[in-house]
């Protein structure tokens, strides 16, 4: 399956040299079309603002968790469909485990590769 | 203390720098160190609770850790700037991250707070539990760094 590269995708990190780490991996996936947001408070504004296709979502973040902006998206009519990557640190089982019951659509622990990065992407894509 | 606690952050930490930073650190010889004094310029510093209780700290020599941020943003950085200090702030998180995910494969939850960095020549690190610590000094090709670890079992505290 041929994955469209020119997706939209919303990267949210509080750790702006995070971001430009991750997004230096998207583009070494091939891809460029990236909005960025510090928290979950500023995602939301964004997403509300312009339509997003996939969201790139660090968990410990203030003012709005990964977690919190997970829930708020998937409670959303108009956004609950949208594929969503949880980007973390925090590998323990018991965290795994509640972002699967907020309805992530993939998890990925630090550190990472590109390769890694983009092959999770593709896996989610694929099954839309 | 124990060895068991000490590998997973040596691990962590190579594991870590190859990944993001593409430097391959060399461990050498671990070390008690009984004062406060910081073996870098720049430190992150992470404490943790849970079955296992105490702290971690990084210090990087400035080389080194310009050579680890440059290669990790992909552009070149010549001082030490709040770039370098989220990306120790960062590093740590994410070495604290991968060593407490090794720690509980041996049956031990240890839960992380949020890392605070220190700059600056001759800075010191405080321990939350105090006394002696275990250093595990690295060499980069731009340089050293060292993993400075106090920990201890929360029922061997509470005897």
């Amino acid at each position: 399956m041929n994955i469209d590269k020119n997706i939209k995708i919303l990267l949210v990190d509080d750790f702006a040299t995070m971001r430009k780490v991750i997004k230096n991996l998207l583009k070494q996936s091939g891809y460029n079309n990236i909005v960025e947001a510090e928290d979950g408070v500023e995602a939301l504004k964004v997403l509300k603002s312009e339509k997003v296709d996939f969201i790139v979502s660090d968990w410990n973040m203030p003012n709005m968790t990964g977690i919190e902006l997970l829930k708020a998206v998937r409670a959303d009519s108009d956004l609950s469909g949208l594929p969503f990557l949880m980007v973390t640190a925090e590998g323990l089982k018991e965290n795994v485990v509640v972002a699967v019951k907020a309805g992530v659509s993939n998890y990925i622990v630090k550190p990472f590769t590109a390769e890694v990065l983009n092959e999770k992407i593709k896996k989610i894509i694929e099954k839309l | 203390m124990d060895v068991r606690f000490i590998n997973p952050f040596l691990e962590g930490t190579i594991s870590v720098l190859k990944t993001m930073a593409f430097v391959e650190p060399k461990p050498g010889k671990p070390y008690l160190k009984n004062d406060g004094l910081a073996r870098g310029d720049v430190s992150g510093i992470i404490g943790f609770t849970g079955t296992l209780s105490g702290s971690m700290a990084l210090s990087f020599s400035e080389n080194a850790i310009l050579k680890i941020v440059s290669n990790m943003l992909g552009e070149e950085i010549r001082e030490i700037n709040g770039d370098i200090e989220d990306a120790v702030g960062e590093i740590t998180n994410i070495i604290s991250g991968v060593a407490r995910k090794k720690l509980e494969s041996l049956g031990l939850t240890v839960l992380a707070a949020i890392p605070t960095v220190v700059s600056g020549k001759g800075h010191s690190i405080k321990h939350v539990l105090g006394g002696t610590s275990v250093v595990i000094p690295f060499e980069t090709k731009d340089g050293p760094f060292v993993v400075d670890v106090c920990m201890s079992e929360m029922k061997q505290k509470t005897k």
